[in-house]
């Protein structure tokens, strides 16, 4: 992502009014000729992070490839909520294949482009964290290892929520769902070994990976426009909060997803090759209670006794992201309340 | 051109000749030749115009294909096996969205126990999934199948598995004519796709359908194979017209003028039934083969009309349904409903196990004196398999029975025949 010098002239808020802003650097949402890709009637639940965050990054790419987009979809639920046909909210051309086929799809799609001699046409692959990190994995990193031209995008909300929130491998310790309810010794999920997708999609040496929240729309959306200037293959995962899976208020995600940020649970930053190039700093560090609080699916780490262990442990894993890929400055961390409790799990 | 030529290497060469534009392989026996050979000819440029893309799994190398024909481009690939089992969902997918793709399927056992050798077993797993099936006598009719599957495919926008044995045709030498471009291209027209992803149009293909509309989909699915059974005809009249070769159609009939007894079989094992048939009359029998060449959609009404003046059907069928019998030969059932004549299932030719002209001029002769019975399982050992029923009955842990077959039979390496 460019760096751009901009003055704040609002106090008392993280957000930029867009109108201050020269054109070119306002958001593609702001900008009447957006082109609703992703258009409105569907049936996502209220305040759903993933809708959100499919618009912004198919608009966002619609711009900037002029228009000349592909997409491929996994099983899940944009896709439920996007095409009970006869209705169907795309203004693209979009395929449903399957559920774990979905990069290969879009490789499909990119050679067909390709021997057809129109190599402006991109594609862009999508599903959510199930259709990537489990049951999508293997096409995925087919699809890295060849470097072949697809933007896939993981809007991930950590559970599988189209078939009622069950565990993936990208649900987060402690976190209850349908098959890691809240009962018992260790109630919620099970602290395992994490499966960072965007570090293994840097692993794989592709020319561009980067992480987004929803609740940063220039930030998500400069890093599709940069992914759609690269050829090959290019990773973005996207958090998107889900009210129904997470237990959370419809008009909360986008604060949710800042504190998933403002707290180091998830990190923001952009890789080209196996190098990170940027970083979203923290702004006012949080400890991992605020994020985990207004969460029904944490709400077992607060109630009846507080589950410290526990909430330690995602300190911790908080707390090693900001040292990994240094979400804090150092002359800021000083000044940052020291977190709930350190040390490694 | 008539070329001596491994079976893979003419399917190779001739789908080349279909122009496709899309490749996506993986390897696995006995299918690998072919997308060598492919992946050959796009490398050294005598294929261009085709993108050939090395998957990490059959269901990628199917999926692959359903992104680009969906894109618009001719699309091919081939898998034998358990490949084709684990791209099982995918197969369905490709037919439920109409994607004219077209397949080889090196017929290959499933396992386990693991076995590398021919028999039907793959593609009838499959034979339910919307895909038309065409079966291969020879290697000659196995290239030229690939020229009518493409024409048929992107006629009905339906998937198509052409079906060959695998090492009995696909490692065999065999002359065959490979037709020149201009003949196939005067056959075989550039692909017009009903339905195209193009940001010029933008459509939604995939969408959920429910109870309001499934049924009337999957009819249409019928519908369409059901056009196939007028068309695939058609197309091989005009085949032969253009390239003086009779190949494919739906059945295929010999020495059946006056046949009391009938034989119904798939592929290449028709060969060695022609020859058992030959001596058979010359020694005064009145009997006949009939190849099944499109195996979906199933042809009832030609069987119906081709059997119906016979005494008696036997269905000597390269794979089995493990719990009722043969699944070919029901199929042949449907045909001859209402209909007097005894039909005998034979199950033989299972992983590879050689069918001899020995054990069919038996079976036959059996067959005409009507003392077979209904389900026989061609040259069964069944002192091995009676062996293996008694240490089941005496030993609670009696093994794996497999191995306990392989010991008992003394075999250190696989062995065909």
């Amino acid at each position: 992502m460019t760096a751009t010098t901009i003055k704040f002239y609002q106090t008392g808020t993280h957000t930029v009014g867009n109108r201050l802003l020269d054109p070119e650097h306002r958001s593609v949402q702001a900008d009447m000729r957006r082109t609703n890709s992703l258009n409105s009637g569907h049936r996502a639940c209220q305040g759903c992070g993933e809708a959100l965050g499919a618009r912004y990054a198919i608009d966002a790419a619609m711009q900037a490839t002029d228009n000349q987009l592909i997409a491929a979809n996994a099983t899940g639920c944009l896709e439920v909520f996007s095409t009970p046909y006869p209705e169907t909210s795309w203004q693209i051309p979009w395929i449903h294949s399957l559920f774990g086929n979905t990069a290969a799809v879009a490789t499909g799609i990119a050679a067909a482009m390709r021997v057809k001699g129109r190599s402006d046409v991109r594609v862009v692959a999508q599903g959510g964290d199930g259709g990537t990190t489990d049951i999508g994995f293997g096409c995925l990193s087919g699809m890295f290892e060849r470097n072949d031209d697809v933007l896939y995008i993981c809007y991930d909300n950590e559970a599988y929520m189209n078939t009622g929130v069950q565990r993936s491998s990208a649900t987060p310790g402690a976190a209850r769902t349908a098959t890691t309810p809240a009962v018992g010794d260790a109630p919620g999920n099970v602290f395992g070994q994490g499966k960072n997708l965007p570090l293994i999609a840097m692993a794989h040496e592709i020319p561009y990976v980067a992480t987004a929240i929803v609740s940063e729309l220039r930030d998500l959306e400069a890093k599709v426009k940069r992914a759609m200037e690269i050829r090959g293959a290019r990773y973005i995962h996207v958090f998107v909060p889900c009210p129904l899976g997470w237990g959370t208020n419809s008009w909360d995600t986008i604060h949710i997803a800042r504190l998933a940020k403002e707290t180091g649970v998830f990190p923001v930053f952009e890789a080209e090759r196996d190098r990170i190039v940027s970083v979203s700093k923290i702004r006012k560090q949080l400890p991992v209670e605020a994020y985990l609080r207004p969460q029904r699916r944490f709400a077992h780490l607060f109630s009846p006794t507080p589950n410290t262990e526990a909430i330690a442990h995602i300190q911790a894993l908080a707390d090693r992201n900001i040292r990994r890929f240094g979400l804090v400055d150092p002359a800021a961390e000083t000044a940052v309340a020291a977190p709930v409790a350190t040390g490694n799990p | 051109m008539l070329k001596q030529c491994e079976g893979s290497h003419a399917v190779a060469a001739t789908v080349a000749l279909c122009r496709p534009e899309v490749i996506c392989a993986y390897p696995i026996s006995p299918q690998t030749h072919i997308v060598e050979g492919l992946s050959e000819m796009v490398r050294d440029g005598t294929l261009p115009g085709c993108e050939f893309i090395n998957v990490e799994s059959e269901f990628a190398a199917l999926s692959v294909a359903i992104g680009s024909s969906a894109a618009g481009a001719r699309s091919y690939t081939a898998t034998a096996s358990q490949g084709l089992l684990y791209m099982a969902e995918a197969v369905w997918n490709a037919s439920g969205l109409g994607l004219p793709i077209v397949m080889t399927l090196a017929n290959r056992a499933i396992g386990a126990p693991i076995n590398i050798w021919n028999d039907h077993t793959d593609s009838m797993s499959m034979r339910d999934a919307g895909w038309i099936q065409l079966f291969a006598e020879n290697n000659q009719e196995a290239a030229d199948l690939h020229i009518q599957a493409f024409r048929l495919a992107e006629e009905v926008s339906l998937p198509i598995m052409v079906c060959m044995d695998g090492f009995i045709l696909t490692h065999a030498y065999e002359g065959v004519d490979i037709p020149t471009q201009e003949q196939v291209d005067a056959y075989l027209p550039p692909y017009e796709p009903r339905q195209v992803l193009d940001p010029r149009d933008p459509v939604s293909i995939g969408a959920m359908v429910g109870p309001e509309a499934f049924t009337e989909v999957r009819y249409l699915a019928h519908a369409k194979q059901m056009q196939a059974l007028e068309l695939i005809p058609q197309l091989a009249a005009e085949f032969q017209q253009q390239f003086g070769r009779d190949s494919g159609g739906l059945i295929r009939q010999y020495r059946m003028e006056d046949a009391d007894t009938v034989v119904i079989a798939l592929g290449s094992v028709l060969g060695t039934i022609k020859d058992t048939i030959d001596d058979l009359r010359d020694e005064g029998n009145k009997i006949g083969v009939l190849g099944i060449t499109s195996f979906r959609p199933f042809p009832l009404t030609e069987i119906r009309d081709a059997v119906s003046h016979v005494r008696r059907v036997v269905v000597v069928e390269k794979c089995f349904a493990v719990g009722i019998g043969g699944i070919v030969s029901r199929d042949v059932r449907s045909a001859m409903r209402n209909r007097p004549q005894p039909l005998y299932c034979v199950v033989a030719g299972l992983g590879g196990r050689a069918i001899t002209k020995d054990s069919l001029h038996q079976l036959f002769m059996e067959a005409i004196e009507d003392k077979l019975e209904p389900l026989t399982f061609l040259d069964l050992d069944w002192n091995a398999v009676n062996r293996e029923l008694e240490r089941e009955r005496l030993t609670r842990r009696s093994g794996p029975i497999a191995e306990n077959l392989l010991r008992d039979l003394g075999v250190v390496a696989a062995r065909v025949g």
